[in-house]
């Protein structure tokens, strides 16, 4: 007879694991309604100490070379798929799939995960453009990262989401900080350790688990993050974070859940440059 | 306590400082741990943010530095925060030696009059050089306008057990000091090795003549600890009851957030006592620290949180 090692669900903030400094955490259900783990709550506290992680590395990552943001992107799919039982197990609890339901969700969350890695280095060569003008100049537009991301994890097909919401602002050269789906939070956990021991700098990718609902209006008028992913916001809480954050002009989105370069870009921005020709 | 006799020969020093009662390192270590967990909220932070300011000794001490940097060092120094006029200037501008000129001559220029230039002298920062070219070093400065001087002792010759040597060089440059400039002695306790060492060196350098003792250069880490900065103010604390002299302390170096500046304000308050709390009696050589004071206190203000963008970049 042994005693189950129960695990502790902590946030993941500048590539560590801590609890909430508020010390909340809430509870979550498995499908069939019974007692499954008490994640950590987060506050705004946590969101003021993951945006600052992510600001301190984000001129790291922003200026990495692409083909270097694809290879380690491509490297967390590699590990994904080493941790793929873990995935499964948490979306049967979570989501009362079959097995064999959650098998192939998580392969697909891995195959999408490698198809957002694969747009590193082709978004600027696809999107970008030489423009035509008339006088000895070369004038070039390229997509470039707007910096710090916050974006909210819908829950429909739990690890999916996770990989909408993270993958495509991390290959435009974003740092990110997720907040993972209420309900459905165990997997956006799993997926902190799997970074944690990739090669993406500490800080890229900071995930906290919690109530959106508390933290959307901090979120909303920080002034210090960038663009913000409401994928995972109901409507009304929508639209309260796009009047908070008109003050400092974050690019607010708010995706359904297909695959597209358009979420690489939606945060980006376009940058034009004008050479002399012949200097 | 012991009456404070000093004649500036090794073993007046000597049989003095064997009067000072040792340091409990682990005692130190807690309670300044302990006095770092207590929780500074609301009006009284808005307080502690606005006194913190006040007390910046705002530092460039850089072999890049330009007139230019220094010169938008001194406008900020003036008015920290140029989109609000409620927040204060701060304590003083700190800087090498061939700055002081150009850093009192834009104070004067932009409103900062009242604001003094205080200059790193004495072979800053290691001290390794001949008390002549000390004391050469000193009257430059006060003769370009600093009002107040950074030394540094010879760690050399205290570790070393030199301890005259270290006495007489502060005597002699605090009578170069005179009235026209304040002292602060830089006792750069990261290279001191123990607390003994460092409350050893807070008196020896307030018994010949410093007005303020100071922490550390800022090019050894560890810096300003908090321990070491109790220990310091625990120093001048019983200072004051023997001689009756308030002398004021200064940690420098590694203080980077709000946070740090308000444990190192309860610190003072809980050690010397609340009559330290002023620009006169404290000072905090920093130059990261006062941005991140003024994004705290636009969160306040405004209820959101602030981003590198909204302070000026140094």
């Amino acid at each position: 007879m042994r005693i189950d090692v129960k695990k502790t669900y902590k946030l993941f903030i500048g590539g560590q694991f801590p609890r909430s400094e508020s010390g909340r955490s809430y509870e979550i259900l498995d499908s069939k309604g019974n007692f499954l783990a008490n994640p950590a709550q987060a506050s705004r506290k946590d969101l003021r100490e993951a945006v600052v992680a992510a600001r301190n590395v984000s001129e790291k990552w922003s200026s990495a070379s692409a083909f270097n943001r694809s290879q380690i992107l491509y490297r967390v799919a590699e590990i994904m798929e080493g941790r793929s039982e873990q995935f499964v197990s948490e979306i049967v609890a979570q989501e009362g799939l079959s097995r064999a339901q959650a098998l192939k969700q998580v392969s697909e969350a891995i195959d999408l995960w490698v198809w957002y890695a694969g747009w590193c280095d082709k978004i600027a060569t696809i999107y970008g453009a030489t423009n035509p003008v008339s006088g000895s100049f070369y004038n070039f537009t390229t997509p470039e990262p707007v910096g710090v991301v916050a974006t909210f994890i819908s829950g429909d097909s739990s690890l999916s989401d996770i990989v909408h919401g993270i993958a495509p602002v991390l290959a435009g050269g974003n740092v990110v900080v997720a907040i993972a789906n209420e309900e459905f939070p165990l997997s956006a956990v799993t997926l902190a350790e799997v970074l944690a021991t990739s090669d993406l700098p500490a800080g890229v990718v900071n995930i906290l688990t919690g109530k959106s609902s508390e933290l959307a209006p901090w979120v909303g008028s920080h002034m210090d993050i960038d663009g913000v992913d409401g994928s995972g916001l109901d409507l009304t809480a929508y639209e309260d974070l796009r009047k908070e954050g008109a003050e400092n002009l974050k690019r607010i989105n708010r995706f359904t859940s297909v695959k597209s370069p358009q979420r690489v870009l939606s945060f980006m921005e376009n940058k034009t440059v004008w050479h002399p020709i012949g200097i | 306590m012991t009456m404070l006799v000093i004649d500036g020969s090794e073993t007046s020093i000597k049989s003095f400082l064997r009067t000072l009662s040792p340091v409990d390192q682990v005692g130190a270590e807690s309670r300044a741990a302990m006095l770092g967990t207590r929780s500074i909220k609301t009006a009284s932070k808005l307080w502690a943010i606005d006194t913190a300011i006040s007390m910046i000794d705002l530092t460039t001490l850089e072999g890049a530095d330009t007139p230019g940097k220094v010169m938008a060092l001194c406008t900020k120094a003036v008015r920290p925060d140029p989109t609000d006029s409620t927040v204060p200037h701060v304590g003083a501008v700190c800087v090498y030696n061939d700055m002081v000129r150009i850093a009192r001559e834009h104070l004067d220029n932009n409103g900062g009059k009242s604001i003094p230039v205080a200059a790193v002298s004495t072979a800053f920062p290691s001290g390794r050089a001949s008390l002549e070219v000390k004391k050469r070093d000193t009257e430059d400065a006060i003769a370009d306008g600093a009002t107040e001087i950074d030394m540094v002792i010879d760690r050399g010759a205290f570790l070393s057990g030199n301890l005259a040597k270290v006495f007489a060089e502060i005597v002699c440059i605090k009578e170069i000091c005179g009235d026209r400039a304040h002292l602060k002695v830089i006792l750069e306790t990261g290279e001191l090795v123990t607390y003994d060492n460092v409350r050893k060196a807070s008196f020896l350098a307030m018994a010949a003549g410093a007005d303020f003792i100071k922490t550390s250069t800022g090019k050894v880490v560890p810096a300003a600890t908090t321990p070491v900065v109790l220990v310091m103010l625990e120093a001048v604390r019983d200072y004051f009851q023997m001689t009756g002299k308030k002398i004021g302390v200064k940690p420098a170096g590694g203080i980077r957030t709000t946070k740090d500046a308000i444990k190192q304000l309860v610190l003072v308050n809980e050690t010397a006592g609340p009559e330290w709390l002023t620009p006169d009696l404290f000072r905090i050589g920093a130059s990261a620290l006062l941005n991140d004071l003024l994004m705290q206190r636009m969160k306040m203000k405004n209820g959101q949180y602030s981003g590198r963008n909204y302070v000026t970049l140094d």
